[in-house]
């Protein structure tokens, strides 16, 4: 990947000024010819020999990985003329009879139709500066960004803090971040985030020589692999003893500084990795798995796309499966509203008391460990990405399940608002303000519609959702009835979000389908928004006071 | 427990007494209010909630008002207040956003009276009103506020904060009916207890949550607030906007905030994480805190003053599970701590400065050289420890004061304005440059400067080269530079100046007597040295009587053309040595092809004048075919440089960069020279020597430094009818359509250089109008007015 990128400048094409743009394509039109032709010379033998087998396959390499990165550009670029030119440039090789690429897969998420998610050129002024942006920080338009763009207020917070987060003035080195991200991906096996991060990790600089695992990252690396993985899988578990095995290590230790860095940055890739998952992120185009030099034909199907339900027919079936239970959908809906509607009047009268009120939690917690889907269909893992985290087996645990007590964490005690925040932005100044932004949005976010219903106050469903996230971890409002959360979320939903929170590796299309079946795609990703956002503050309310109590 | 000192004051009947101390809790406390009497204060927290007797020598735990046995969230307080009227009432607010009401009048051992259940979400604040015996405010994290009656079963108003969590609510002391509350996104609204439908006013206190506000308890208008954003903020509020009379900037978010009384601009503070202290500020005083408690081992969460008219008691619960009572009397006060610091410069250059006196000592101790004769400016040391700073920590002020005589810095603008740095060849530059240097009187820069003449271009050397195959000829060249190694190793960190003091020595053929030490060397280096000198000497002699009046011109001819021709080229990066010639010197060099350098042929310099656009890169190619590798001697120029610079004349080491260019700029790191460029570029333009600085600029290799001139070029200009700003190009108005300068001779718009008249503003091409000039003295539009140009 590194040697595709010495040939060719792509950051031309990052810039606002058409000219420029201009210029580093005609540069990249060039090169790309010149390969072509370069090839076609090589290749002029007798015949044309089947594919792979006649020219330096180096050079064939490098110059598929340029047209790869072409393809990505003449779907995903924000800039119309940058598209036009790339797609241009495809058609020219395409017609000196190299064998072009085309794009696999069915948009950028798995679980969406294409038709559902906004194409790229097809965007109003405020979606398009949001897109400009954020290619010109990253040169790319990630499908992460394609999917949330249904929520663009969201969206332009997110792109924001995660700029911030690798990009910007901090106390770890680029590649370090970068680093950090892979490793907080990987420990979901997370492969799409893991590809895009190699990619930037190398990109910056980084030694190749760490991607083969951890064990060959700086120690101060490797010391942070315990707090990665109690971190992502049971928070709860975290002490000031781990903080202070990170910060008394002697030569390898990390300052507070760093440390806070390290963890919102771990914290924001496991969310987002429950993100990649929950929402069935397809890899990117020019990445390995999001394109394919074949022709399409008919019997061709790749096996994910037919494993994943991609595949025609399984939507045909999906879809009939829909209509034969769309009065039964239809009734969910308006289910869960009557419920709303009870829950919002009645509430004065019927007064729970205070042990009910507290057993209640205890139920909703322990109830939601055995939540899990039953059917365990093991997702294969993607190419070595093992290799960046040991200890495979080390997963979410449910801690009453195992006879473990663990004091429920009181959120009146320590919350973000008044003492994460604090903390955070004291030791890396400006991004607590930038995630507390964030976290805002996350959790006010509502255009007060359900399905195909309007004006709907849904700050009562909201909050379920948020606090049965927290609930999970063992966290809790004094001031909310957790017997709420039971009229409101289902089965099914409590199956999607203790599985995209906890196990996201574990997603399949089925369980994405089979909760809140009436609801829009945006109102899904809604949904993965809020269940991302409440873990990431859940993991950094436990690292956040395991450093305070550090401190004190 | 040393501090036993006791405090008794009078207040109207009674009178306080007692000490510092404190008394451990069960449990973190979340909240502390204290009773009317002022003896008695109550606790509460999560899973605390006690009454304790203030004694002299200590805190007596009085009643427990957790009764039952099963554990309720009822209990679990938030903040707790004590009724300033009524000595039996009591209200909390629980996290689970229930409103108790106590009343420690009744005969049973559950004293809770009444329940609000109205709010949905945890309950932040509830405040009593201050003189009406049944009011109870609260405020809540679901974003209302309600007003409750204690004589009925529900709430008498709510108040709307729109669904933004409300931090606190505190009714005004003095105005009956008005309370304030602040809110989650930083707003402060004032409410009219009467009106529910809207606040009577609202802004923007803080960035971020505003955690706590109090009412001034004497000034009716002064609202302190306190936010996550480390602010504290005082308000005066009688104006018709809200007013930011005071700001205080802490460490940590601030959490409480509570005027210290009879003190009229006193505040306690404190923090809600990380810092456990608690601040009493004087608003005044905004930067250092006038008192400090730093009992608490983790935050406060609560302070409240033991009563409100006594100064000096201050009570505090904390997160650590203790309940402490402060005298302000053992406060410590960080202004005993904190040194008066503070660096100036005089008028007359005398520099004074203010600091710790350890600190001043160990460094007087480390400056040897105050006295260095050699320094540019003397500084004389005038300790003054007596400098009255009452009460506080003392701070030595040292008084530097320059040695009268030696603070003019005439040389320094002088040697700038006359330093030649290019245009002509080296020799002549190392000459002119030596002989300025001479006139002032600076005759070891004027040695230098024929050293360095003699190293790279001396035609000496030259015929040296010629005659390379004689030895003795050859080793005379290596033998200065030996022997200033050979000095340096025995007079370490002398090295270099006794170098420079033996070359002075040279050329002035005495027999310095350096060191005893070195005697042996210089004496046998003296006369081989010599032979090298001699010619150079002579040479120096030789050039004087000629280039005198030629050189001594060539500033004044930069001044005039300057502005006229170089000017444009600033709009292009000067990456390379020196592109173009100043077109000054050219006609000079006829003449100032020196006779010395006719003689040697084989210098490259001799070939220089005839072509006018002639570079130093060229000569310094030439040379180098020639010679010996000059970079036998750079590792000595270079020492030389750094040794100029470190010993402040930062001037003679750029010029000296920028003679030899090429020669000797690869030697010297980047860093270096950016950092030695920028020094001087700064202290010319101190001595408003822009032109010259200017010059130096242009002349930099560094790419750090020929940026310098390309920043902020941009000339913003008006259009002349209809005084707007031209913005998409300079010549033509977009909103009058309209060229903006024509040019009063060719009535064509100048897009380049525009000359005016100051006297009637017409103007145009510079060309147009030089030449209108020589003809008539008028101007040129024909208004009649005897136009003058400078």
């Amino acid at each position: 990947m590194a040697e595709g990128d010495s040939e060719v400048r792509w950051d031309g094409l990052c810039s606002r000024d058409p000219s420029t743009r201009e210029t580093a394509l005609e540069s990249i039109r060039q090169t790309v010819l010149r390969k072509t032709e370069d090839l076609r010379w090589g290749r002029e033998a007798p015949l044309r020999p089947p594919d792979g087998l006649s020219p330096p396959a180096a050079s064939l390499d490098g110059l598929n990985r340029l047209l790869a990165h072409l393809l990505m550009l003449s779907k995903r670029c924000p800039f119309k003329d940058v598209r036009e030119k790339s797609e241009f440039i495809l058609k020219s090789v395409q017609e000196l009879g190299i064998r072009i690429p085309r794009p696999l897969g069915h948009g950028p998420s798995r679980f969406i139709p294409e038709k559902e998610i906004l194409q790229v050129g097809s965007e109003d002024a405020q979606m398009h500066s949001l897109f400009a942006d954020s290619f010109a920080a990253l040169g790319r338009l990630d499908n992460i960004t394609l999917v949330m763009v249904f929520h663009p207020q969201y969206l332009e917070s997110f792109l924001k803090t995660q700029h911030y987060l690798l990009q910007m003035d901090g106390p770890l080195p680029l590649h370090f971040r970068h680093y950090i991200g892979i490793m907080a991906a990987a420990r979901h096996q997370c492969s799409y985030l893991v590809n895009l991060h190699v990619n930037d990790f190398l990109h910056v600089g980084g030694d190749p020589k760490w991607l083969n695992g951890l064990e060959n990252a700086p120690q101060k690396l490797q010391n942070l692999g315990e707090l990665n993985k109690v971190l992502a899988h049971r928070p709860w578990l975290i002490t000031k003893e781990h903080i202070e095995g990170l910060l008394k290590a002697e030569e390898h230790s990390w300052s507070l500084a760093e440390l806070v860095h390290a963890v919102v940055l771990l914290t924001h890739y496991h969310s987002l990795a429950s993100f990649t998952f929950g929402c069935g992120i397809s890899p990117e185009i020019h990445c390995d798995g999001g394109h394919t030099f074949r022709p399409p034909s008919v019997s061709n199907y790749c096996i994910c796309d037919i494993t994943n339900g991609n595949h025609s027919m399984d939507e045909m079936q999906v879809n009939s499966a829909g209509n034969v239970s769309v009065s039964d959908s239809f009734f969910e809906v308006e289910a869960l509203m009557e419920k709303m509607r009870q829950l919002q009047e009645c509430r004065d009268e019927e007064e729970a008391s205070q042990e009910e009120m507290a057993s209640r939690f205890e139920i909703e917690k322990r109830e939601s460990m055995f939540v899990f889907s039953s059917d365990d269909e093991e997702v294969t893992p993607a190419r070595d990405v093992s290799r960046h985290f040991e200890d495979t087996s080390y997963g979410y645990k449910d801690f009453s399940r195992h006879g473990m007590h663990v004091p429920t964490f009181r959120v009146q005690d320590y919350c973000w608002e008044d003492h994460g925040y604090s903390l955070v932005n004291r030791l890396y100044p400006d991004v607590g303000q930038l995630i507390d932004e964030k976290f805002h949005i996350a959790y006010n976010l509502t255009y007060n519609t359900m399905a195909m219903h309007k004006d709907v106050d849904t700050s009562m469903l909201r909050r379920a959702i948020w606090n049965y996230i927290h609930c999970m971890f063992g966290i809790r409002y004094d001031d909310y009835d957790y017997g709420e959360i039971n009229q409101l979320l289902d089965r099914s939903f409590k199956v999607y979000i203790k599985t995209v929170v906890c196990t996201p590796e574990k997603v399949t299309k089925r369980m994405y389908d089979s909760f809140w079946r009436q609801f829009k795609h945006s109102e899904k990703v809604h949904v993965n928004l809020l269940l991302i956002e409440a873990r990431m503050q859940a993991e950094l309310l436990y690292a956040l006071r395991a450093i305070t109590r550090y401190m004190t | 427990m040393e501090k036993m000192s006791r405090v008794s004051t009078a207040l109207g009947g009674g009178a306080l007494t007692g000490r510092t101390m404190h008394c451990h809790l069960d449990a973190p406390a979340n909240a502390i209010s204290v009773c009317r009497d002022a003896a008695q204060v109550v606790v509460a927290g999560r899973s605390i909630f006690k009454i304790y007797a203030i004694e002299d020598e200590q805190f007596v735990e009085k009643l427990n008002l957790r009764v039952g046995r099963k554990p309720s969230l009822n209990l679990s307080c938030a903040d707790v207040v004590w009724h300033q009227m009524d000595e039996n009432l009591l209200a909390t607010a629980a996290t689970n956003g229930v409103v108790v009401t106590w009343n420690l009048g009744r005969p049973s051992r559950n004293k809770q009276d009444q329940l609000f259940t109205e709010h949905k979400r945890t309950v932040n604040k509830v405040c009593f009103h201050p003189t009406e015996a049944h009011v109870l405010l609260s405020g809540s994290q679901d974003g209302f506020m309600k007003c409750f009656d204690l004589r009925r079963k529900d709430s008498v108003s709510t108040f709307s904060g729109q669904s933004e969590s409300v931090r606190d609510v505190q009714f005004s002391i003095r105005d009956y009916f008005t309370f304030a509350s602040t809110f989650e996104n930083g707003n402060v609204q004032l409410w009219d207890i009467r009106r529910p439908d809207r606040c009577e006013r609202m802004f923007t206190a803080h960035n971020g949550p505003v955690f706590c506000c109090d009412w001034h308890p004497e000034d009716r208008g002064w609202l302190a607030t306190g936010g996550r954003d480390k602010m504290v903020k005082v308000w005066d509020m009688t104006t018709h906007r809200a007013k930011e009379v005071h700001c205080v900037q802490t460490i940590a978010s601030v959490a409480r905030v509570k005027w210290r009384p009879e003190c009229r601009h006193h505040l306690a503070t404190c923090s809600m994480m990380v810092d456990h202290n608690i601040y009493v500020w004087d608003v005044r005083r905004p930067f250092v805190p006038a008192a400090m408690f730093e009992e608490h081992r983790d935050v406060t969460t609560g302070i409240a003053w033991r009563h409100p008219h006594d100064p000096s008691f201050l009570l505090s619960g904390s997160k650590d599970s203790t309940l402490c009572q402060h005298l302000f009397r053992d406060a410590s006060q960080p202004v005993e701590r904190a040194n008066p610091e503070g660096l100036c410069y005089g008028l007359f250059g005398d520099l004074a400065f203010a600091a710790k006196e350890s600190l001043v000592a160990t460094e007087s101790g480390r400056k040897p050289y105050a006295g260095d004769r050699r320094h540019p400016i003397f500084f004389k040391r005038k300790l003054d420890p007596s400098e009255p700073f009452v009460g506080l920590a003392s701070s030595a002020l040292s008084v530097f004061e320059i040695e009268p005589g030696s603070g003019s810095m005439s040389w320094f603008v002088d040697t700038a304005e006359r330093y030649a740095l290019a245009g002509r060849p080296l020799a002549e530059l190392c000459d002119h440059n030596a002989k300025v240097a001479r006139e002032l009187g600076r005759n070891q820069v004027a040695q230098t400067w024929t050293m360095l003449r003699i190293i790279y271009c001396s035609p000496g050397l030259a015929s040296a080269t010629n005659l390379n195959h004689s030895v003795g000829k050859g080793s005379s060249c290596g033998l200065p530079l030996m022997n200033s190694f050979n000095l340096k190793d025995m007079a370490p960190g002398l090295g270099s100046e006794t170098r420079l003091d033996r070359s002075k020595g040279d050329t002035r053929s005495d027999t310095v007597l350096l060191d005893s030490s070195a005697t042996l060397l210089t004496n046998e280096d003296n006369e081989e040295t010599e032979g090298s000198d001699v010619p150079a000497d002579y040479l120096l002699g030789d050039v004087e009587g000629e280039e005198d009046e030629l050189y001594l011109l060539e500033p004044e001819h930069a001044h005039a053309e300057e502005p006229e021709y170089v000017l444009p080229q600033e709009a292009f990066p000067l990456r390379h040595e020196i592109v173009d010639t100043p077109p000054g010197p050219e006609h000079l060099q006829d003449k100032a092809d020196s006779p010395h350098v006719s003689g040697s042929e084989a210098d490259a310099a001799s070939m220089v004048p005839v072509d006018s656009s002639f570079s130093l890169i060229s000569v310094s190619h030439a040379l180098y075919d020639s010679r010996l590798p000059p970079d036998f001697f750079s590792a000595l120029v270079c020492d030389m440089l750094r040794f100029y610079a470190e010993q402040g004349d930062v001037q003679m080491a750029v010029s000296v960069l920028i003679v030899l260019g090429e020669r000797v700029r690869k030697d010297i790191d980047e860093q270096t020279q950016e950092h030695w460029y920028t020094s001087y570029i700064d202290l010319l333009q101190r001595f408003c020597l822009w032109n010259v600085s200017n010059q130096v600029v242009k002349l930099s290799t560094s790419r750090a430094i020929s940026c310098l001139n390309q920043a902020s070029t941009t000339l913003h200009v008006n259009c002349s009818h209809c005084k707007r700003p031209m913005s998409s190009r300079g010549w033509v108005c977009d909103r009058c359509h309209r060229c903006a300068s024509m040019c009063a001779v060719c009535h064509h718009v100048v897009k380049g250089l525009f000359v005016w008249c100051q006297g009637c503003s017409h103007g145009g091409h510079l060309q147009h109008i030089m030449k209108w000039l020589e003809g008539s003295s008028h101007c040129p539009a024909g208004c009649g007015h005897l136009c003058e140009y400078s």
